[in-house]
């Protein structure tokens, strides 16, 4: 981050920092990238010369959001997403920090693609990028990658992601191992052997396209594996992106064993089910007909989409805390590989500029409440990011001001066409979602905004 | 839940019967007026077949092109056949010798065929889906599905609907029994459709590995649709007691790889259709194969090609049907009329 | 036309046939589908009865055949179903309205697919011209001059479950 100087006062908006259980109405005042003062009222004769003053009404502030699990695809992939597209695509979304996944090209399993990594965000310049090292060389599941100079370099943690650490024995070297740099270790839970790669969930709607099934057991077993390694080993483990019911009972009776064990939830595992590769339409009986919209490639990620039982399992899940944190996984791709029969397309949701939106859904149903919202996008992440993200997800004054400003009841339609991200397919290609961050400050520096009064950075 | 609160359009649903159907992907959208009038044409369609001259003018002018990315000799040759006897042009395209290996793009490739002029593009792919992905993606081009992944035979089924209707004289109140494997199967899943629609009881019968689990539970009973008749057994003589129809399904030896079944020889045992099974069936119960079959396996020589065996005859009436479904696709745009 | 002049021109239709062709001699009669089937099956009871010879009658369907399905909603397409050579045979093609003769064209594609008739001849009960066509029926119940807007409706009992024939001055009909 660069150090600004300019000030923004943020007036009269809806103040929400779970950090501090608070929620009320008052300013907020931004002075050289930190937090200067939150108030009911700051007054004008206080504000240091230059100020921008925003107008808050009817916009909540809080902090800006973490995200534990994206792919910036840089290096290697620079047609599918770079450091900078998915940096403007964060901000768009509100998020103000990105934890990147290292599968790369090369993989990030050693320092100096770490250093490329956080040299490349810092020329981007827009939100905070912390790096995720490999657990193992080349992301190969044979010989651990050497953490310890990761960890020095500045990786967040370690994980193999899209691979599944599948060797039981590896995985528990690998905590071991970790445990002694204080930093976890994240899985993708997959057993490769009985999920054999399948596109969709197992169940009717792979009965009904005739898709090759991943069955939720195939996620279960290596999670319930995980949780009893973790036990054995005392090294912190994260589960990313579990997707089924079983995998959150699993998990909450592992945090009620007191074991070192942290989950997260997608926004698409949470909002959207297996219906949605058959067709949007398809909540009705199998026997439905299919459309020309069936065989949806921008509703293949893996892990598949699940049933609606799943789905209400991980957000009652995440309304305990039994799931720490959302997280995208946002995982972009070129037209190009998702513009292909259902088997051929490449797995993968683009989700930083439609996650907040969507779980807004949630929250403007009643299912989920807007402070357990926010707290799971700023408070949850920091348990997995320990020391590393000290200081973050907070209004706190003197805290790095990330800051997002959203408007709960705005309306707008998704328009991949319109994502900074250079993942244009969505499955909410023309969804009306309400909620939508208008802006986004990271470190003082306005990355988003569609605020009048309020410049974002690059136009100044 | 964010599922069911956005507003889709219900989409229209088209048909042969008024015109309005461009696609022939799967029978999952074919209402009972829409078979019917297939299987009347087909009636026209077999009668030009059994002439000495077996052509017509209809098609004169028009492009149907088989683009197969999968082997397959009587589909193939069934719709080429259909489409020339009705005097279309028939352009045939495989993955050898032509861009589709080179590495184009399925997209690219249907779009070029669709450029070239092509009215009707028959197509087999590996991959479940694979036409919609095409259809969706032309606009003038009408897609058939010449066979998709696990997903769908549209047009096996309708020749299967064709030979029971003439050999029985009526398809609704037969009990069809499919046995094998049904998890892998196009043509058992279009034939659910078909038959259900016709009013046909169906039974499916296989080991249990090679059931969909949905079906073995019988969670499909309680889904509302028309597959909530169908029947579900693993016993093969239970499926076969008073069956009028026996459709015994193609097993693959990659099933056996893949840790489905012990061995063939097990299976061949516990499920091939053979002459005492079949007498389970009603007497002069009809044989049907899609092809190609596993003499010895799934279905005894014997009864392969036994008095019971339609197996020649799906062949033949498979050209009558094709026929139909290319007249009734395209038989009525002409170019330069609206 | 009335139920009673339809039998007549039948009638009178069936003496000139017998007239021209020599009586029975190879002479087979071919109605179109739909209603020039029941015509044909008419003529021939009517000459069955004039000379004590029956005639055979085949069905044609022209679907396969026509160049203008799509001016019309789709035809069905149905069996054609002419159960002997046409081989050498005097052919009456029958039909019901004769009108710009594209029907008949088709006829006469799908009859020659079946076989060379000696000679081709057709029947039909009205004649409305409007010809597009150079076609013309050798036999013809009656000459009804139309405006091309008109409809002719023909009904026989077979199909329509009534007689007569009828113009309309727009509409409906088929």
């Amino acid at each position: 981050m660069t150090n600004p100087t300019n000030s923004i006062l943020i007036r009269n908006a809806r103040i929400l920092d779970p950090s501090q259980g608070l929620d009320r109405a008052g300013d907020l005042l931004i002075v050289d990238g930190r937090i200067s003062k939150l108030a009911a009222a700051i007054r004008d004769g206080s504000l240091p010369p230059g100020t921008q003053v925003v107008d808050g009404a009817g916009l909540v502030a809080c902090p800006g959001f973490i995200d534990l699990h994206v792919h910036l695809r840089e290096p290697g992939y620079e047609d599918h997403e770079t450091i900078a597209t998915g940096g403007q695509a964060a901000a768009r979304g509100g998020f103000t920090t990105v934890c990147a996944m290292p599968n790369t090209r090369p993989a990030m399993d050693n320092a100096s693609v770490v250093d490329y990594v956080l040299r490349r965000a810092r020329e981007a310049n827009l939100v905070r990028v912390l790096p995720i090292g490999c657990v193992t060389k080349e992301r190969a599941g044979q010989q651990l990658a050497e953490m310890w100079e990761l960890a020095q370099a500045g990786a967040i943690g370690f994980s193999d992601d899209g691979n599944p650490v599948a060797s039981p024995h590896l995985m528990r070297q690998a905590l071991t191992y970790a445990r002694g740099l204080g930093l976890p270790i994240i899985n993708h839970c997959e057993d490769l052997a009985l999920s054999k790669g399948a596109p969709v969930n197992e169940g009717r709607i792979s009965n009904r396209l005739g898709l090759a099934g991943c069955p939720a057991v195939a996620e279960e077993t290596m999670v319930a594996r995980d949780i009893e390694l973790a036990s054995l080993t005392g090294g912190r483990l994260h589960l990313a992106h579990i997707s089924t019911a079983g995998a959150v009972e699993l998990v909450r009776r592992a945090k009620e064993r007191g074991l070192p064990v942290t989950a997260e939830a997608t926004p698409h595992h949470l909002t959207l089910t297996e219906e949605w590769v058959q067709g949007h339409d398809a909540s009705g009986p199998l026997s439905g007909p299919l459309s020309l919209g069936s065989y949806d490639t921008s509703a293949k990620v893996n892990p598949p989409l699940r049933t609606r039982a799943d789905a209400e399992a991980l957000l009652a899940g995440l309304r305990d805390g039994v799931i720490d944190a959302i997280a995208t996984d946002h995982a972009p791709h070129a037209v190009t590989v998702k513009l292909v029969s259902f088997d051929d397309a490449a797995f993968g949701i683009p989700g930083l500029e439609t996650a907040f939106g969507s779980l807004m859904g949630l929250v403007h149903r009643g299912e989920l409440p807007l402070d357990t919202l926010v707290a799971r996008m700023t408070q949850g992440p920091l348990k997995l990011l320990g020391e590393c993200g000290k200081g973050l997800g907070s209004l706190r004054e003197g805290s790095p001001a990330d800051v997002v400003l959203f408007n709960p009841d705005q309306e707008w339609v998704v328009r991949g066409a319109e994502f900074a991200s250079k993942g244009k397919l969505t499955p909410l290609e023309g969804v009306t979602l309400k909620g939508r961050g208008v802006a986004t400050i990271a470190g003082g520096r306005v990355v988003f905004s569609e605020v009048a009064g309020l410049a974002a950075a690059d136009d100044s | 839940m964010v599922t069911g609160s956005f507003k889709v359009a219900a989409p229209t649903r088209s048909s042969l019967v008024d015109g309005t159907r461009r696609h022939v992907l799967d029978l999952d959208d074919f209402s009972l007026e829409e078979i019917n009038l297939v299987l009347t044409t087909a009636d026209a369609m077999r009668e030009v077949l059994g002439r000495e001259v077996k052509k017509v003018p209809t098609l004169r002018g028009k492009v149907v092109v088989t683009l197969f990315y999968e082997a397959s000799t009587r589909t193939r040759v069934s719709f080429e056949e259909a489409g020339k006897l009705l005097s279309a042009d028939v352009i045939n395209v495989s993955s050898s010798g032509s861009s589709v290996e080179k590495g184009e793009t399925l997209l690219n490739t249907v779009r070029t065929l669709q450029a070239t002029g092509a009215d009707v593009i028959v197509t087999r792919h590996p991959h479940s889906g694979a036409p919609y992905f095409m259809a969706r993606n032309l606009e003038t081009a009408s897609v058939v599905n010449g066979g998709d992944g696990w997903h769908a035979h549209p047009s096996q089924a309708l020749l299967d609907l064709y030979t029971i209707q003439r050999r029985l004289g009526r398809v609704r109140g037969a009990r069809v029994a499919i046995i094998g494997d049904i998890t892998h199967s196009r043509v058992a899943r279009s034939n659910l459709w078909g038959l259900t629609t016709a009013g046909a009881g169906v039974v499916l019968c296989g080991p249990p590995t090679l059931l969909p689990q949905e079906f073995l539970e019988g969670s499909h009973q309680h889904d509302g649709g028309p597959l909530a008749s169908v029947e579900v057994t693993t016993r093969v003589e239970e499926a076969l007691e008073g069956a009028d129809v026996v459709m015994p399904l193609r097993l693959q030896l990659e099933r056996q790889q893949a840790g489905l079944l012990p061995t063939l020889r097990e299976y061949s045992k516990m499920y091939q259709v053979d002459e005492r099974r079949l007498k389970r069936a009603k007497p002069g119960a009809l044989v049907m194969h899609p092809g190609p079959m596993n003499e010895g396996i799934e279905i005894s020589p014997q009864v392969a090609h036994g008095a019971q065996s339609m197996v020649e005859e799906q062949v033949h009436n498979g050209v009558a049907v094709r026929m139909a479904l290319l007249y009734l696709l395209i038989g009525s745009r002409q170019a330069g009329v609206s | 036309m009335s139920a009673e002049d339809m039998r007549r021109a039948i009638a009178r239709i069936a003496h000139e046939i017998l007239e021209r062709n020599r009586g029975t001699e190879d002479l087979v009669l071919v109605g179109i589908r739909t209603r020039g089937l029941p015509l044909a099956r008419r003529l021939a009871a009517r000459i069955l009865e004039f000379e004590g010879r029956p005639v055979p009658v085949g069905a044609l369907d022209i679907g396969l055949y026509r160049d203008d399905v799509s001016l019309h909603s789709r035809p069905i397409v149905h069996t054609s179903d002419i159960p002997f050579p046409v081989d050498a045979k005097n052919v009456v093609l029958v039909d019901d309205v004769l009108f710009t003769g594209r029907s008949i064209r088709a006829a006469m594609d799908a009859l020659t697919d079946l076989g060379r008739p000696r000679t081709v001849q057709l029947a039909v009960l009205v004649d409305r011209g409007h010809r597009e066509l150079p076609i013309r029926a050798d036999y013809v119940g009656k000459n009804v001059p139309t405006a091309l807007q008109e409809e002719i409706q023909v009904r026989v009992e077979e199909v329509d479950g009534g007689e007569g024939v009828v113009i309309c001055s727009s509409g409906e009909g088929s």
